[in-house]
This record gives structure tokens, sequence and C-alpha cells, in this order.
């Protein structure tokens, strides 16, 4: 057993757990948070990405131990104060989910996009390419993809309107 | 909030819950006490058992318990089954073998369970069940379909003499036999349509827990209908009687198909979570899914189509054999029969059909319906044929199409089916405009000038939905009906609640639902809650797949708003003083046409319920059912059309247009059925391009990770150009048609269409993998250098 400590979503947690817990196990099981969803076990469905010290990460891949001390989010931690986060409120303007599985992952890549990239800076076959790690079989992609795209532009938008 | 009715663009209830993690799945249900399953699995395709061995396993760190299918049989658990009797062209019934959930005796298939280990978490289980010693003596095993029809071919189940199901046939073959003689070009054809894994993102799981005091079983399940899998579990399994048995099928994460099924594992939950006394969850990994869902497709055809002078198809000939895996799963027999073959006139006037359909056992996962469910398989088959007849008698695959469309109305097929609506020109024009197909010539010598072979290929599809009249499906050997049920409770605030026995796993039903009580009474949608998915709290009802939750689901939900409507009128009138014919509902209110008097929709919900004023002899409450049964099956149709791009050094395909013009009836949400085409769409392009359950000779699957089975992902295919068109269906009272599958349907025959139009050569199988494409285009050209 090792003890394990981390900031979740804003606040500081830890817990003992067996050195061969899983990150995703750690926030599903210790912690409760459900939204993050195991879809594969082999590292290629996405559907567990989640942000580790502001980076994208298969949380299936990565034991709790490694993230010890580390900064982690997921798709619980996204929504402020009750507000949509930008990606969050695209996917539903844009129907970019249909039964929900794959979407928090989903939704956990894209905002990881969105910072590499800058917003505003994704075009489709960028979009494409950077979602190669998550598997959706309900929508075809297309309207993730047009979520993605809408996300990205609209917080330019933002950022500029702040400058 | 505006009222979104029907047509509108309503964006999902459902789904801020699933954008922000809350919404409720299977495996984030958690019960006190709960212990974690893990079943011991077969690592032979077929083999006696000879031994299982827990010692190891009982001794290891939170281990309760390890059952096995002899516990399993002793407490009278029973064979799980196939719903749909079909007979043999000779009237014998379907040889059906025996299917235990947990197999004490003879594996048949990898992955085949026979023994489950519980304990206190998901490792301990895993760790035990790798530790439990199973002795097994292997048997030959075949997995191919045709092999396993051989005289000297492994035998499965002794019920199955020669690994033979069942020998059906469907038309006319002495009619059929005269088309060919009098034919003047008959176009023939070797087809087969790969075998696929459904593969929903969530695994299946169970959470299964018994109440001694109460005698009374609770199952969490991912299930697509979970009042039918109460039902089997009841009167097939006696796992427990059906009034002592809850079945809650929360959020679902897709199904596709495989979630119709009562599987093996979540009835050994249901029963173990009793024999340990707590209650046990399962959630399945991946490989799990990949060997033990239902798998779907696996046809191998001939076929032969016959055209008099005028290029008129004059009959239509059909041999199949269809692989339906080691075991006959719950509707795997309907699969390539009456859901395929009778499919097989496509949106043609064909006079005469003959379908011979040979179903076979073999050492595979079972197969049964997967989105389309045989209509896939005759759509590939049918427009295959079309678009090679078209090349053969050097027609214009459109003009040869069109020459053949059926153009009346209703129209009787040799196969069953009676079509009722349709425009087949309306579809084919709007999606050769979409794609600019009489283009293509100056696309393919753009694209030949940069090394690049450009091909077009289009796919005119129909199929049935809306399953289904029950009479007429109970007569083609269906153990159930497939009506719908639907309650409308109208609370004393005037909020709606609509019980249905649909269910939604991605389908949008939150929403859909509820824009037909926001038309009806001009409510928002937020008076509006969609309950679905528990036995305990709906009525019967069948579930949804086939398409059916509109055209069928919808249908019950708008009979038992008839009756609401009908009721609050009559309070209204009574209220008002006014006659019931005088009451118009709009934006809310029940008005008295032609003055200012009006009641708030809710006011008339309160009325009903405090029941202090009522119409002499009126029943108190505002709440209403009904059962909806069809009166035929509805037929989607429209035309597909994919413009491929090969690369002749590495055979790799890009899709750099694909069209669809569909006819699916009234449309409720056009967003919501924009969503389904999309992703019906990448599941057909999946199986044209990319997708493939390999099997080895010894029957183990090779393509049983996401490493291995090529899932279409965001860059392996485009956007899309979409329309509806839209003609409406007479049989039920929205004109719904369905839009659920059709994507699936209609676009692997247009993919490889395109790409054999591209490389010259129509010898191409799917899925169309680069060094299959390659090879063929390299053997073309050298053909055609010959």
């Amino acid at each position: 057993m090792s003890k394990v400590s981390m900031v979740l979503n804003g606040k500081s947690v830890s817990a003992d757990v067996e050195d061969r817990t899983l990150l995703v196990s750690f926030i599903r099981e210790v912690r409760a948070l459900t939204g993050t969803h195991v879809g594969c076990d082999t590292s290629q469905c996405g559907a567990c990405v989640i942000l580790v010290n502001g980076k994208a990460v298969k949380s299936c891949t990565m034991l709790a131990a490694q993230a010890d001390g580390a900064e982690v989010v997921t798709v619980e931690g996204l929504a402020s104060n009750g507000a949509l986060h930008p990606v969050q409120a695209a996917f539903r303007e844009n129907h970019g989910l249909q039964c929900g599985f794959c979407t928090p992952g989903m939704i956990m890549s894209a905002v990881d996009m969105i910072n590499r990239y800058g917003a505003g800076n994704l075009d489709e076959d960028t979009i494409r390419h950077e979602l190669e790690g998550n598997i959706c079989r309900c929508t075809g992609y297309h309207n993730i993809v047009k979520s993605i795209k809408a996300a990205s532009d609209q917080m330019a938008g933002m950022s500029q309107a702040a400058e | 909030m505006a009222v979104e009715g029907i047509g509108a663009r309503a964006l999902r209830k459902e789904d801020k819950r699933f954008i922000t993690g809350k919404g409720q799945y299977t495996d984030d249900m958690v019960m006190p006490g709960m212990g974690f399953a893990a079943f011991v699995r077969s690592p032979h395709a077929h083999a006696k058992v000879t031994s299982i061995d827990s010692t190891a396993a009982l001794t290891m760190p939170g281990v309760d318990a390890v059952l096995t299918g002899d516990q399993l049989v002793g407490d009278g658990i029973g064979n799980l089954i196939c719903g749909w009797m079909i007979h043999s062209k000779d009237g014998s019934p379907m040889n059906m073998g025996g299917w235990r959930a947990l197999e004490p005796e003879i594996v048949r298939h990898v992955g085949q369970a026979v023994a489950v280990v519980i304990a206190d978490t998901q490792a301990q289980a895993r760790d035990a069940a790798d530790a439990v010693e199973v002795e097994y003596e292997e048997l030959p095993a075949v997995v191919d379909s045709v092999a396993a029809l051989q005289p000297g071919a492994p035998q499965l189940h002794p019920e199955a003499a020669g690994n033979l199901i069942f020998d059906w046939e469907i038309g006319d073959e002495a009619a059929v036999n005269d088309a060919f003689e009098k034919a003047a070009h008959v176009t023939r054809m070797e087809i087969s349509n790969n075998r696929l894994v459904p593969n929903p993102m969530e695994p299946r799981a169970a959470l299964a827990s018994y109440n001694d005091a109460e005698e009374h079983h609770t199952l969490y399940t991912t299930s697509q209908n979970p009042h039918v899998a109460r039902l089997v579990l009841s009167a097939f399994y006696a796992v427990a009687p059906e009034h002592k048995l809850r079945v809650i099928a929360p959020d679902v994460g897709g199904g596709f198909g495989s979630k119709i099924y009562i599987y093996p594992e979540e009835m050994v939950c249901l029963w173990a979570s009793k024999r340990v006394g707590r209650p046990v969850k399962w959630v399945s990994d991946r490989t799990e899914a990949f060997l033990t869902d239902a798998h779907g497709r696996d046809h191998k055809s001939e076929a032969e189509l016959a055209l008099d002078a005028d290029n008129k198809i004059i009959g239509f000939r059909v041999k199949t054999v269809a692989n339906i895996g080691a075991y006959m799963s719950l509707f795997s027999s309907a699969v390539p029969t009456y859901l395929y073959a009778t499919l097989l006139s496509g949106q043609y006037d064909i006079p005469a059909i003959h379908a011979n359909v040979k179903t076979v056992y073999t050492n595979t996962t079972p197969v049964d319906a997967y989105r389309g469910a045989g209509r896939p398989e005759a759509t590939y088959l049918v427009e295959r044929m079309m678009e090679t007849t078209a090349r053969e008698i050097g027609l214009s695959p459109a003009e040869f199409r069109r020459k053949n469309f059926v153009r009346s109305f209703p129209h009787q097929t040799p196969v069953i089916m009676c079509y009722d609506a349709g425009d087949y020109d309306a579809t084919l024009d709007a999606a050769m405009k979409a794609a600019d197909y009489d283009g293509i010539a100056a696309r393919k010598a753009e694209a030949a000038s940069r090394g690049k072979l450009r091909g077009i290929g289009m796919s005119c599809y129909i199929e049935a939905c809306g399953i289904a009249p029950s009479a007429a499906v109970g007569s083609l050997g269906a153990g159930v009906g497939l009506w719908e049920s639907a309650e409308v409770r109208v609370n004393p605030v005037g909020t709606v609640e609509v019980l249905t026995g649909s269910h939604s796993h991605g389908q949008g039903h939150e929403t859909t639902f509820a824009q037909l009580i926001c038309e009806r009474f001009g409510l928002d949608s937020d008076s509006v809650a969609i309950v679905h998915g528990d036995t305990d709290k709906v009525q019967f009802g069948m579930g949804t797949y086939g398409s059916r939750s509109g055209a069928v689901g919808m249908s019950a939900i708008v009979k038992a708003l008839d009756k609401v409507e009908a009721k609050a009128k009559k309070i209204a009138a009574h209220l008002m003083e006014a006659s019931e014919g005088d009451i118009q509902i709009e934006g809310g209110e029940l008005k008295v046409a032609g003055t200012d008097k009006k009641l708030n929709f809710s006011e008339v919900a309160l009325a009903a319920y405090t029941a202090h004023n009522l119409p002499e002899g009126m029943e108190p409450g505002l709440k209403e059912g009904a059962f909806y049964d069809p009166t035929n099956f509805t037929f989607p149709s429209g035309t597909y059309i994919c413009e491929v791009e090969v690369d002749p050094e590495t055979g790799t395909t890009e899709i750099v247009s694909f069209v669809a013009a569909d006819d699916f009836g009234k449309v409720i949400n056009p967003m919501i059925v924009e969503g389904q085409v999309h992703g019906g769409l990448v599941q057909g392009i999946g199986q044209a391009l990319l997708e493939n359950a390999a099997y080895d000779e010894n029957g183990q699957l090779l393509t049983a990770s996401y490493m291995d089975y090529t899932m279409p992902r965001a860059d392996d295919v485009p956007s899309f150009n979409l329309s509806t068109h839209e003609t409406l269906c007479p049989g039920n009272p929205l004109g719904m048609k369905g839009c659920g599958e059709a994507g699936a349907i209609g676009s692997p025959p247009a993919v490889i269409n395109a790409i054999t139009d591209a490389i010259g050569n129509n010898a191409l199988t799917m899925p169309a993998a680069a060094e299959k494409v390659w090879s063929l285009y390299q053997s073309g050209s050298k053909e055609a250098a010959e």
C-alpha cells in the first residue's frame, strides 16, 4: 500500500491504495468521480482521458502513485461556478455526443488540443488527426469535429474580447 | 423557453449530465458490500472440460466463491434460448443445441465461460480466476461456415447434424428458374459479408443483488430492452420470478444490437448474488467484449441476376451460408432469414426472387443482430449486383437502377414485404446533384494528373424498420410480439411524465419524445420528463432495436396523448361550460374557440386531480396508457454516393466525398436524425474499409482488442453531406420510418462500388485494406496490359 496525495479538481485529496492501483481506479473507485470511463484497457479508446498537470493523459495507463503530488482535472472539474466550459457547451450545441460514454474523454482531449494549439488555431484536418487517441462509436465524429472547432473559435473570440 | 415541437432542432435534454461527467452507467453503480465477478474462460475453440480445480483460487485473498456449471445446472438454471423459430424448407424445426451460462462439459468457442470467481475487489477476482485450474481435452475446431458444412467437419452439437441449423428458403424457385431460362443477360457474383464486432464504447456490465427477506432480485445491466431481459431471465432461465425481479438499464453507452441479448454473464451475476449472499458486479473488459458480445454479419453468398433484352430485371437467385457461431443467440435465427432475404428486392421491381439460406454452427462467438441486422447483408448483395450488372451491360449505374425502380405503391415484392411509400427517384436525384455525379470524369482526369485513381460508387438502399406487426412476426416464428407501450402521466401541477417501453442508449429519446408532448400541449420541454429503462417504474415494453423507437415507440406515445387530450378537453369544456368540440389547445392553454375563455393546461390538470368538479361519472386523474402494434414494417430508403481516391502506390483509400440522401418519413428532430446517419455511415464505412473479426484456423480470435481490430477513427472518415426527402409512412400516426440503421445499411456497397470503379477490378472484398486494394489494382493493370 502507498499513500497517494494529489489536487483533484482543485481539492487536496489523499488515500492509501494498493501499489498497482491505476489512476483511473483511484478517480472512479476511491474518489467516486465516475465521469472518467474505462472503455478498452489498452490505452486505445481515450474514454479515460484527464488532465495531469495540464496535459492530457490516459488515466488507465498511469498508476495512481505516479500522480502523487500532481494537479489532476477530470470532466467533473471543468465547469466553474456552474458555468459549462466552452468545450462542454459546444458539444451540447453541436450534438457532439450520443450515448455519452466517450464524451468525457473527448472533451478532455479537446481542452488539451485547444490549449496546445491556441484557441482559434484548429482546422478540421488537425482536429481529426489529433483525435487519433479517442474512439467514438456513435457520432461518426462529424459533430465532434464540429464541436471542437466551434469551441476553439469561440474561445478565440472570448480571449480577443478580453484583451 | 420556446416550445420545441415536431421538426425542431431541439438541443438534447440528456446532454448536461453526460458533458459534466454525471451520467450513471452500470459500472458507476455501487452497492454496500458488493463483490466482483471474474469469469474463467476457455482458451480453446472446442474442447472437453475434464476437470475444474478451484482449490488454489479459493485460498487467495478476498475470494468468496468459485462457481461452476454443475452448480448452475444443479440450481435449475435453464439454458440460454433463441427466441425465433425458423423451419427448414422441408418443414422441420431448426436444430438448436443447448447453451449453458457456465459450461460444464464441452466448450465451443474461445472465451466461453466455465466458472466464475466472486471476490472483494475486481483485481482479486481476476487474479483468482487466473488461478482456477481447468483441464481441457482439445477437439478439432471449425471456424468457416462453408467448411463447417463439409462432410467430416468437426461437429459442434448433437442436435445439429452436419452443423446445419436450418436450410431455409423464400420465394418462388420455379418462377426464378423460368426467368433465367428466358434471360438475355445474367450477372453472377460471389459475395461475402465480413464478420464485425459491434463495439459499443461502454462494455457490458451487470450489478445484481438479492434481498432474502423479500426474496427479491435487482439487476442493473447494460440492456437495450430491460423488460425483455426480465421476461427471459424469469420465464426461460428461471433465475427469479418476474414479479420478484427488477431490471434496470440506466444510462447505457451504446448498443448497436449487441445489448439486446441476455448473455451468460448478466444471468450468472443474478444467480451468484443470491448464492453468495452479496451484491455482485461484473464489468467486461474489452477483450472479453470481443470474445463474448454477439458478433454481426458473416455471410457467404452466390447471387445471380437475370435481365431481359430491355435490361429489366426478371429474376434474382441467391444462395447464402450464414455463420451463427457456436450457439444460437436470442434473435440469431431471424437475422439471416426474415430480416435479410425479405429485403432482396431492394428498390426494384423484380417479379421473381428465390433465396436459400443455410445457417450453420462454427467454433466462433455467437452472431446476432448488429446495426442493420440482415438488411446490410441484403443491401450489400443487391447493390454490388446492381453496380456490377450496370458495368457489364454498359449502362450507367444510375440509369440501370432507374430502369428498375419501383414507382407505384403499395408494391408487393415476391419476398413477403409490401412497400407502402417511397420516391426512389427523388433521393437518387438529390444524391447525384449533391455529389456532382455527372462531373466525375473531370475529377478522375484531375486525380490521374496527380497519379491518383478516382472512383465513384452508389448504393440505393431500402430497409425495413418499425419492427413489427405482432401477428405477422408471430406467423414467421417470433416468440414475442413487437408492439410498444407508453403511459402519459400529467401531474397535478401540469408537468408531464412519459413512461416508455423504448430504451435510449444514445438515441436522444429524452429530447425527441418530449417534443411530441411539447407539440401537442404547447408546453416547454422543461415541463416534460421521459422515464425509461426500469421495470419497476415502466409498464412492460419491448425496447429499442430495429429503428423501432420512433415508428413504434412514439406511435404508442401519440395514442396515449390522444386519450389524455380527449380527457383534458372534456374537463376543460365542463369547467368553462362549453361544448367539448369547441375546445382548442394552444400554447399551453385550453381555449373555447371564438371566445376569450381559457384555462391553463396546469389548471385542467389540477382539476383532474382535485376532482371537485368533474363531468358526471368521470374518473379522477389525468393519466393514460396505450399499446401500439404496427400494421406494417416501415421502409426507409435513400441513395448514398461515395467518391474515393486510391493511391496506386500503396493501395490506400481516401474517401473524398460522401453524400447521403435519405427518406425517413416524418423527422421529429433533424439534428438527432443527422447524428444517427453520421454514426451509421461510419460503422458502414468501417465495415467496408477497416473492420474484420479475423479468426485463425484453430478458432483463436486474432482481432480481440483495439490494437488489432480496426475501429474507424476521426481521421479515417470524412465529414458528410446529408439531406432528407420525406414521403410519409402511411402505417403510423406520425408518418415516421426510422433512421437508426440506414447509414450502416446503405454505405458499404457505395464504398466498395467506388473503389472497384477506381481500380478497375471488381473482385474486391470487405474490408478494403490497402494491401488488398493494391494487389487487385496491380493484377487488374497487368490483365489490362496483357
